[in-house]
């Protein structure tokens, strides 16, 4: 076996926090820092938020002022709410995206894990060889495809690209060989089941945890991509909320009193994703050597 | 039998998919990369315009463009400072977390892989207003004590403003696959090393920084990917710095050459240099490192 599958947790209490043996100063210290120092921007906008333009700039940075609610209004009226739009676009993108993906990859992860057929290593190298070509190279040559049918400019031109995702066919592939017994679908297959239903019905539920994670990782990628929204699109009203606001910032080299707005709106941006990051929490466990997806 | 269809079935989207939008864009860069617009006459009216065969054109152009190079050399720099810099810090935190030597495990776990949520371009503006002046805390602080805190916008210093962002984005994620990693470990690997009196720096050094070697191996391959493709961080960082040029990264020359020049063979060639050296680095360094990782089971 040429990729190590690690061992599900060995370890004696391998859910919970490891017991402290000997506290650490040392070690407390650092991880401290460390978290401080990822903390530390995050914030940052909470308490710029809170500022009127003009204290952003005259206030100590690190004090709290009152004007986080006026800031939402005025954020919320620029041009008639664009800025919820470019949220809700994000979500479309992201939600969408990762969704079919997610489904594209299962399928194709677990054709690649339980059956023998001709031309699955060439199938599978071509996978591998995706997941090495960056994909934002490929931003502007799918530009040029995608206008020559006339679909740049539109929801499907983000939508359509993020589908793919060799990444995600991979993990699937590694999580479908571990999860799902070949006696399992032999028995689904003696029952009468079809290839369809044993993988919806049968395959499909097990391999649920995985593309879980799966599924929030694309979500993820697909949320901060920035390239592939800010080549294809001309129309402001299909902005995610990453181009719509870097467009925002752009004007505020202008205008600084938009700088507000810019720093509300980028607030605003990372609630959902903070909120979907700590609710999820026990899913983001990757090993990438061990090629292996644990739950 | 009646399953012979079956995996050309489930492959089937994943196929359509990956020609469309990942096969025939390579190879449609590859061709517009070999071609050129020939213009006859004053370029004017239609047909003034075709589109003939160029050679090799567009790469001696590319590649002796004189923003090309210096595009590239930055890059290099900036992954020799992001890379070491993000897996180290990485690398030292998982262990840290994993050693079990603290009680603020789980909130500083949770709070260095936040950063993860963040996408880029946000964590470019919110650190390029830390990096403002006007606004920064850490110009504040260091002001008040007398000292005179770098402009970190300033073309001396703007490679590691642009870089910290990466690092800060970066780290929580590779920590979080390398934890993962140590924590399946099966503890009797080192337990007895610990009953024979060995520290845990010893035990890190010489059985567990060897064993999340495939992992480490990995987070090295998709940080140097991330790297060589570096573009959301400095064009947002653009507005707020004089110090970063329309051609400051290899990929942001592609986007200016195809969208401001409208050159996009010059564009496609480039952006076929990258992916080559992308893909060479890449290949190179498993074959390197002689890692199993990613090749074909059974």
């Amino acid at each position: 076996m040429a990729v190590l599958m690690s061992p599900p947790a060995v370890r004696a209490t391998p859910a919970a926090e490891p017991k402290p043996r000997r506290v650490s100063p040392t070690a407390t210290v650092l991880l401290l820092l460390g978290a401080a120092y990822c903390l530390l921007p995050v914030l940052w906008v909470l308490i710029a938020s809170t500022k009127s333009a003009s204290e952003l700039f005259n206030t100590f940075t690190f004090l709290p002022s009152t004007h986080l609610f006026d800031n939402i209004a005025f954020l919320s009226g620029y041009r008639d709410g664009l800025y919820w739009r470019w949220m809700v676009n994000s979500a479309i993108f992201a939600g969408g995206g990762a969704a079919v993906s997610t489904l594209v990859s299962a399928m194709a992860g677990f054709a690649l894990a339980k059956y023998e057929f001709r031309g699955k290593r060439t199938v599978f190298n071509l996978v591998l060889a995706g997941v090495l070509v960056p994909g934002v190279i490929l931003a502007v040559p799918q530009y040029l495809l995608l206008a020559k049918v006339g679909l740049t400019n539109t929801y499907w031109s983000v939508l359509l690209p993020s589908f793919i995702s060799p990444y995600g066919i991979y993990l699937c592939r590694i999580f479908a060989a571990a999860t799902v017994p070949g006696e399992v679908l032999e028995a689904a297959r003696m029952d009468g089941a079809g290839d369809g239903r044993a993988f919806f019905r049968v395959a499909l539920p097990m391999m649920r945890g995985g593309l879980v994670t799966v599924f929030l990782f694309t979500f993820v990628a697909i949320w901060n991509n920035y390239m592939l929204p800010f080549i294809m699109l001309g129309d402001d009203k299909l902005f995610p909320v990453t181009v719509g606001l870097s467009g925002l910032l752009n004007q505020g080299a202008t205008q600084p009193a938009m700088y507000t707005s810019v720093v509300t709106g980028a607030f605003l941006s990372i609630v959902p994703l903070v909120v979907l990051f700590l609710t999820m929490q026990r899913y983001w466990r990757v090993d990438l050597g061990a090629g292996a997806v644990k739950m | 039998m009646r399953t012979r269809g079956a995996p050309y079935g489930f492959l089937a989207p994943a196929l359509v998919l990956f020609a469309a939008f990942l096969a025939a864009p390579v190879v449609y860069a590859g061709y517009l990369s070999l071609r050129r617009v020939k213009v006859s006459g004053l370029g004017l009216g239609a047909g003034a315009r075709s589109e003939v065969w160029a050679g090799l054109g567009n790469y001696t152009r590319s590649l002796t463009d004189p923003e090309f190079v210096p595009s590239v050399l930055r890059v290099g720099a900036y992954g020799l400072v992001v890379v070491p810099v993000m897996l180290g810090l990485a690398l030292v935190l998982a262990l840290l977390l994993d050693a079990g030597r603290t009680r603020v495990g789980t909130f500083t776990r949770t709070a260095i892989f936040l950063p993860y949520a963040v996408p880029a371009v946000i964590a470019s503006l919110l650190w390029g207003f830390l990096y403002l002046p006007r606004v920064s805390p850490i110009v504040d602080v260091l002001d008040r004590v007398g000292i005179t805190a770098p402009d970190a916008l300033s073309s001396g210093w703007v490679l590691y403003a642009v870089a910290n962002i990466a690092v800060w984005g970066g780290t929580g994620f590779n920590m979080i696959v390398l934890y993962t990693a140590l924590r399946a470990i099966p503890t009797d690997l080192f337990e007895a090393a610990r009953i024979d009196g060995a520290s845990d720096i010893q035990i890190a050094l010489r059985i567990k920084i060897p064993i999340v070697g495939p992992s480490l191996i990995m987070t090295f391959l998709f940080s140097l990917i991330a790297t060589l493709q570096v573009f959301a961080e400095p064009m947002t960082l653009r507005p707020l710095s004089n110090t970063i040029s329309t051609t400051w990264t290899p990929l942001m020359k592609v986007y200016r050459d195809a969208f401001v020049r409208n050159d996009i063979y010059s564009a496609a060639a480039t952006s076929v240099v990258i992916a080559v050296a992308t893909f060479v680095i890449s290949y190179g360094f498993l074959k390197l490192v002689g890692s199993r990782a990613f090749s074909q089971e059974n």
